[in-house]
């Protein structure tokens, strides 16, 4: 089924398009049936620039396992960062 | 039954029809182009849009004799590819039930004031539109058949009810007044083989005209060929299923 389980948040971030780079300022994140992906559910993560006649969007699909692991980078990556005095 | 001696013919555009609180919207109709009065069916597609499966399919049901619409549900929703329309309506939580209700019957209207239509008009959904192929026969007269296929939350909790789905489908069962086919399959996490047993222990109650077929080696989607649910023996035969219960319905 399509299981409406989604989660946004605002963000700060550029993405590149097939139109070039945008910035955006809103994440979705749904575990759903992915448009692409072979799974019956992924987590799918919209970067999204909302604008007047229809939105921009980023669109990425992941594995749960994928977007586990992905987490763990990214917490990897914020932890050297913030060790090295970078601001966070 | 299509032979190979026989004059195939079929118009498939886009066009515009009024759709709930008459507003425009626009739609995918396919016909056959021959002499006959025919029958109609109405496709609802799924939450992952308006895509091209549905398009398939609409050409499907007129290659085997049907004046097939499938109305545009998030035309509403603006413009862009099918996926990315998709996702923008998904993140605002769904097409409101009562929304999708006006649009679907109003489409359903069209097929019956075409001057070649048989009078008889189906329903047909997969997924979140078979839910809504459901909903809407409950809802409106003028339906003459449903096929429901897998269609999730038939059956919702009350935490699950929102301003866009007030209200539990199988709670509307009483108000069904055609036969329903309902196809679905037994690995599916929703609606859930108990989820199935619900709704058709409600149609039963009410003393409904249904045929549900439940396949034991499928799971969601089972038609979906471009996809790792598919199950082509399920598949194969649900299709035969569909058509089988149109000759006899329409």
């Amino acid at each position: 089924m399509c299981t409406m389980l989604i989660e946004k948040t605002n963000v700060q971030g550029s993405g590149k398009g097939s139109k070039g780079w945008f910035k955006f300022s809103q994440a979705n994140v749904s575990f759903d049936h992915p448009t692409h992906l072979h799974m019956d559910y992924s987590i799918n993560i919209d970067f999204i620039q909302e604008v007047e006649e229809n939105n921009k969007r980023i669109a990425i699909e992941l594995t749960p396992e994928s977007a586990k692991k992905l987490i763990e980078t990214i917490s990897k990556s914020l932890k050297k960062g913030s060790d090295m005095g970078l601001k966070i | 039954m299509y032979t190979t001696d026989m004059y195939e013919g079929m118009i498939a555009e886009t066009i515009n029809i009024n759709g709930h609180n008459n507003d425009q919207i626009n739609a995918y109709f396919a016909r056959p182009i021959n002499s006959k009065a025919v029958p109609g069916i109405v496709l609802i597609h799924h939450l992952p849009g308006w895509d091209e499966w549905y398009r398939e399919t609409t050409r499907k049901f007129a290659h085997h004799g049907f004046a097939a619409i499938s109305p545009n549900l998030y035309f509403r929703d603006g413009h862009g590819e099918p996926d990315d329309i998709a996702a923008k309506v998904r993140a605002e939580g769904g097409a409101p039930d009562e929304q999708v209700i006006g649009d679907v019957t109003k489409a359903m209207k069209y097929l019956k004031n075409l001057p070649y239509s048989n009078g008889k008009v189906a329903v047909f959904g997969t997924c979140s539109g078979g839910r809504h192929a459901f909903l809407t026969a409950c809802n409106e007269k003028g339906f003459d058949a449903v096929i429901e296929c897998w269609g999730g939350k038939v059956v919702m909790s009350k935490e699950e009810l929102n301003d866009k789905q007030p209200v539990s489908p199988v709670d509307y069962t009483k108000e069904l007044n055609c036969p329903i086919l309902g196809l679905f399959g037994a690995d599916d996490e929703s609606p859930t083989p108990e989820q199935v047993k619900i709704h058709e222990n409600e149609l039963k109650k009410h003393n409904k005209n249904y045929e549900f077929h439940m396949y034991e080696s499928a799971g969601h989607g089972f038609f979906y060929y471009d996809k790792p649910v598919y199950r082509p023996e399920a598949c194969q035969d649900g299709w035969e299923k569909i058509f089988d219960f149109l000759e006899r319905k329409l």
